[in-house]
């Protein structure tokens, strides 16, 4: 297939609003069974250097060699993290082009549960391969003729209708932890739902005991992990999505140097952010962990001039929309009206913001005492872009601005797109209604309504619905019957 | 058979036959019947006419309710009850109002007699006795039906209620009969006349416990429980002075370990156990030996002895359903404490029979292809006689709106308790016998029992099964409940000593300033009876009266909250789905979901989404081809 169809089948996929941006030459990998269910899961691997990678991880039993194994056979090893056994597994190699994708693909059937799937799934990722987007596999498939383009538009209609499936999809990568969060939770409500449930459609069942104190305390617990997760989710989004940053400046203050500066670190550090879908406009840079979303606009390398050019209106746009921003001054000038209309500006909507007076290397005019009206001192850098002097001090302080030492991203469970938050805050409300309830010694039913609606709401978060959970959760745990 | 063929006849015609004279048969006959069509009920023995082969009382959780609506709607079941009941309980009282459950002990023989006498004496209605062997169609339309003489019936609509009686065997054990419950014989031809018309067959299992003798019982060793002082009519039209009489008690006793261990000793002569029952039997109702082997950590589990009627010595033993063999249950009854020396009148079995999928029927219980065809009751795959009885005046009203061509009664969730449980076998279908819950339904706040007929009585009205003298009664009601609620919103209660030295009993918060009487209402502490020393221009109302405008304000919050669900619910359930959708071109839909929804034939979108294998994603592609469809 010409290089030229492959463009034109790409631009299609453009066109329908599914943007991803990656070069189709490189290995995805992806977990391919829904997360922490069955026992049983694969993860799916498709791409050119799919057998090198396996080489590096997976040793077949009997001393067997990667490079040996027959193409659509079965073979029984285990897989390693450098010395470390992680699990015992069933490989299958199909060579292209007799595969979905037409790549080579490795299928790796392992023991289910969400933490050895995503040790092995890690292990494929740090030995080179990237971490599948929603539906990329599909595109390969379409981008290398295997399936026409009517079966591809169903199952993008279906991922782009932002349903089950892209939420099982994102729920594979760095929700993993997410999903196994919520589980705990709704498993802990549709316990104590059906403790309350028994005693109502069994009313002569004596053994189950019912207290308000129960109900009270174990909700509570739950509203407090509730309110956590709440809590952690603007850092869950800057995580999974990147930080929206903006450079602002009069012309000529360096932004361009700093951009390069910004850059060149990027180049230094390979990114593995999974999830990011970067935006046209913007350039996605890695800075110790933190993932920036830097908006790049057309100008911005090309001329300095961006206040001349947008005006300070404009800036003010950017500004509001960004999560983090740079303002970039020139040490050696006094601070200008537009300076002073941004500064103003940063400090009503109380923006996450770093200085950077530039031009450190000449001779200073600005009035520091002046700044410190708009901002803590902490957030004044002095650097040389050009020559790279403070540049070190610079990503540490945007480290401590992300991280400030509260959350471990490694440990923590976060929520990162809105519609989960959305889903949280009314199981939220849902859990404050039953603490409500409690406290006013209504009957029992009062409660297991706001106990179900919360259990809903955090299945939205997982894809899942209520159906008979609490009816078969009564009979698995009560004997009842005539 | 084959070779001397039975001579058939042209016997008679009706509008509406009815297959079976049990609680769904019941219902279902006398509906079309009072509704002024000419209809005939097929029972395999009149003598079983509502008979009762299992549990000897009405109601309870969530099958109160049931009984309350199928009452609200015009039907039977709780006027008939009132008449025969012999101890009465309000169960789970504070435990919410939406499920108070009203449970009555009922004389199963009164019962069987009163329901009896009741066909007899309806206009329009003959009961016969004999088995319909065969369903006659024509187009795919019913024509009529055979008897096992010959008789040709011609009619228009069929309702089958033929509950447990196709094809079953009773286990006792390593014995085995093939009989129909208690005995009575089964139906063995109408099985195949189904399968020919393309109809699909399930085979479910369920049991009963033995019955025992009254005078070889030593109550001594158990606890008493006596029914409730206050008696509560299951029906609207009752008043609690029409229906008071003396009650009989029932008795609570426990198994123990020495029982547990005769089950375990003997697992391998359960047919359960041993492979040779293979239909779905329910897990709400498990057998005693599912109960040890299952929940084996548990000492001890409870046993209630029930008496059977006040003619009789009989006791039924609930808790100790079994298929274990007679001997063994001899001496497993005889370990529990006061059943050391009990004769057994009727052992316990287990009943396997033939059911049909309810996925097969619409939500008016008419088969999908075949018009004209209903179906109610435990052949539809339900477990009890509320269930079977709600199925049956369902079915009874659309078979006899089918005849008028009129549309069908459809109740949905936000309606009825009777709306869940067709919602759920006509959509779900059911694996195992499906028993009605509470948990069941979404919006309990709103299905009350106390409110059943303000939320049906019009729509049992409308479809001519409530008298006028009744609709009116209804009316005034509704007003007097209305007036009311309007008038205590508006009455002020000053901060009084009187009143503050009552909140102060009570453990409430003192008033400082005047408060309305609805807010104090709403106090966890207070009610509307409670208040009536300080409400001065109190009306003299009607206990139900009262009990409606207690509820209605007290809990007003939560009804309000649960009106908003239902407001939810109500849109996706108008997105009517035309039933010749072809899900099988519609792009984007899953395969699972095509076939499912091909199955099914949702009647709406909102059914649509709470079939199993059918996605939140699968809604979405359905919705977006529904509008480009629209366009």
């Amino acid at each position: 297939m010409g290089i030229d169809v492959k463009r034109e089948r790409l631009v299609l996929f453009e066109l329908w609003g599914y943007n991803m941006k990656f070069d189709f030459d490189d290995t995805a990998a992806a977990i391919s069974t829904p997360v922490g269910k069955g026992g049983i899961s694969i993860v799916r691997m498709s791409g050119k250097e799919s057998l090198l990678i396996l080489e590096k991880v997976f040793k077949p039993a009997g001393n067997k060699k990667v490079s040996e194994i027959e193409s659509h056979t079965v073979t029984y090893g285990h897989i390693f993290n450098g010395d470390k056994n992680i699990d015992e597994v069933l490989v299958i190699v199909m060579l292209a082009p007799r595969t979905y994708t037409r790549e080579d693909v490795v299928e790796i059937n392992c023991h289910g549960g969400i933490k050895v799937v995503k040790s092995i799934l890690d292990i494929l990722i740090k030995n080179g391969a990237r971490m599948a987007l929603p539906g990329e596999f599909t595109k390969r498939a379409f981008l290398n003729g295997r399936i026409d383009l009517s079966q591809a538009e169903a199952v993008i209609d279906l991922i782009n209708a932002k349903t089950e499936l892209s939420e099982r999809a994102s729920l594979n990568r760095l929700e993993g932890r997410l999903s196994k969060k919520i589980n705990e939770l709704r498993e802990k409500i549709l316990t104590m739902t059906a403790h309350i449930e028994v005693n109502i459609d069994y009313p002569e069942h004596e053994d189950e005991e019912f207290s308000y104190n129960m109900v009270f305390e174990k909700t509570s617990e739950i509203l407090r992990e509730v309110n956590h997760l709440i809590e952690t989710s603007d850092m869950g989004r800057i995580i999974n999505e990147g930080v929206k940053t903006v450079i602002l400046g009069k012309p000529n203050v360096g932004k361009s140097s700093l951009m390069n500066c910004l850059l060149d670190e990027e180049r230094a550090i390979v990114t593995d952010i999974p999830g990011t879908t970067r935006d046209a406009l913007e350039e996605n840079i890695n800075i110790r962990g933190i993932s920036l979303n830097v908006i790049d606009t057309a100008g911005i390398r090309v001329t300095d001039d961006i206040i001349e050019k947008i005006g300070v209106e404009k800036s003010k746009i950017y500004a509001r929309n960004a999560d983090f921003i740079f303002f970039v001054v020139d040490g050696s000038e006094e601070l200008s009206y537009e300076d002073l209309e941004i500064l103003n500006f940063i400090k009503k909507f109380n923006k996450k913001t770093i200085i950077i007076l530039n031009k450190s290397d000449l001779e200073q005019k600005l009035d520091f005492d002046e700044l410190l009206e708009y901002i803590d001192e902490n957030y004044v850098l002095s650097i040389s872009a050009k020559d790279g002097i403070g540049i070190d001090k610079l990503f540490d302080k945007i480290k401590e601005l992300f991280l400030a030492g509260e959350i471990d991203i490694n440990d923590e469970v976060m929520i990162s797109n809105e519609r989960n938050k959305v889903s949280l805050i009314n199981a939220k409300q849902s859990l404050e209604n039953v603490i409500e309830t409690v406290k006013n010694k209504m009957p029992q039913d009062f409660f297991s309504m706001d106990l179900t609606d919360a259990y809903s709401y955090l299945g939205e978060i997982i894809g899942e619905s209520i159906g008979e959970d609490v009816i078969d959760k009564i009979f698995s745990e009560f004997c009842l019957g005539k | 058979m084959k070779g001397c063929a039975i001579m058939r006849y042209d016997a008679q015609k009706a509008d509406v036959i009815v297959v079976g004279g049990g609680h769904a048969g019941c219902e279902a006959a006398l509906a079309a019947a009072r509704m002024g069509l000419k209809t005939i009920l097929f029972a395999i023995n009149l003598d079983s006419i509502a008979m009762m082969p299992c549990n000897p009382n009405i109601g309870g959780s969530s099958k109160g309710h049931l009984v309350r609506e199928i009452d609200a709607l015009g039907g039977e079941m709780g006027k008939n009850i009132d008449k025969t009941y012999i101890q009465t309980r309000m169960l789970n009282r504070g435990k919410g109002p939406a499920v108070y459950s009203l449970r009555a002990q009922a004389d199963k023989s009164r019962y069987h007699t009163e329901m009896k006498k009741t066909l007899e004496n309806t206009d329009n209605l003959i009961i016969k006795q004999g088995e319909v062997i065969e369903i006659l169609t024509e187009g795919g339309k019913v024509t009529g039906v055979v008897s096992e003489s010959g008789a040709v019936y011609g009619c228009g609509a069929i309702v089958l209620c033929m509950g447990t009686y196709i094809k079953s065997r009773c286990l006792y054990g390593d014995t085995i009969i093939n009989s129909g419950p208690n005995g009575l014989r089964n139906s063995t031809k109408l099985s195949e006349s189904l399968k020919n018309l393309g109809i699909k067959i399930f085979r479910f299992k369920t049991g009963t416990p033995a019955r025992v003798d009254k005078r070889t019982i030593d109550f001594s060793k158990m606890s008493v429980q006596e029914g409730d002082s206050q008696i509560v009519p299951f029906s609207f039209e009752n008043l609690e002075k029409d229906i008071k009489r003396e009650q009989i008690p029932c008795y609570l006793t426990y198994t123990n370990e020495e029982t547990h261990n005769i089950i375990k000793n003997n697992l391998d002569r359960s047919p359960l156990y041993g492979g040779v029952i293979d239909g779905t039997g329910p897990r709400y109702c498990p057998s005693i030996e599912d109960k040890v082997v299952r929940f084996s950590d548990k000492e001890r589990h409870q046993i209630f002895v029930e008496p059977e009627g006040e003619d009789t010595n009989e006791m039924y033993i609930q808790g100790m359903s079994t298929s274990l063999p007679e001997d063994v249950q001899v001496a497993m009854y005889r370990t529990v404490p006061g059943l050391e020396n009990c004769q057994i009148t009727r052992a316990a079995y287990a009943i396997e029979y033939d059911c049909i999928d309810a996925t097969q029927l619409k939500l008016s219980l008419e088969f999908k292809n075949i018009k004209g065809l209903f179906s109610a009751g435990q052949f539809n795959g339900t477990s009890g006689y509320e269930e079977a009885a709600a199925q049956g005046i369902i079915g009874g009203i659309n078979a006899a709106l089918f005849i008028k061509g009129e549309e069908p009664l459809i109740l949905d969730r936000s309606d009825a308790y009777i709306g869940v449980l067709i919602d759920d076998i006509v959509t779900k279908g059911s694996r195992e016998p499906y028993r009605m819950m509470t948990s069941r339904a979404e919006y309990r706040l709103i299905l009350r029992q106390d409110n059943a007929d303000l939320r049906l009585t019009e729509k049992g009205y409308g479809a001519g099964l409530i008298s006028e003298e009744r609709y009116r009664k209804f009316l005034e009601k509704k007003v007097l409940i209305e007036k009311e609620i309007e008038r205590v919103i508006n009455v002020n209660v000053p901060p009084s000593e009187d009143v503050n030295s009552f909140i102060e009993k009570r453990g409430g918060s003192l008033l400082s300033t005047g408060a309305k009487l609805s807010e104090l209402i709403k106090r966890p502490e207070l009610n509307y009876e409670d208040l009536a020393f300080t409400d001065v221009n109190r009306p003299v109302l009607p206990n139900d009266v009262k009990e409606q405008v207690n509820i209605q304000i007290k809990y007003e919050g939560y009804i309000k909250r649960q009106l908003m669900q239902v407001e939810q619910y109500k849109k996706m359930e108008t997105k009517v789905l035309s039933p010749d959708i072809d899900y099988f071109s519609m792009k984007g839909l899953r395969i699972e979901a095509q076939q499912k929804l091909s199955q099914i034939k949702p009647h709406n979108v909102g059914q649509a989404s709470r079939i199993s294998g059918v996605s939140p994603a699968d809604i979405s592609v359905l919705l977006v081809n529904l509008e480009a469809m629209r366009e």
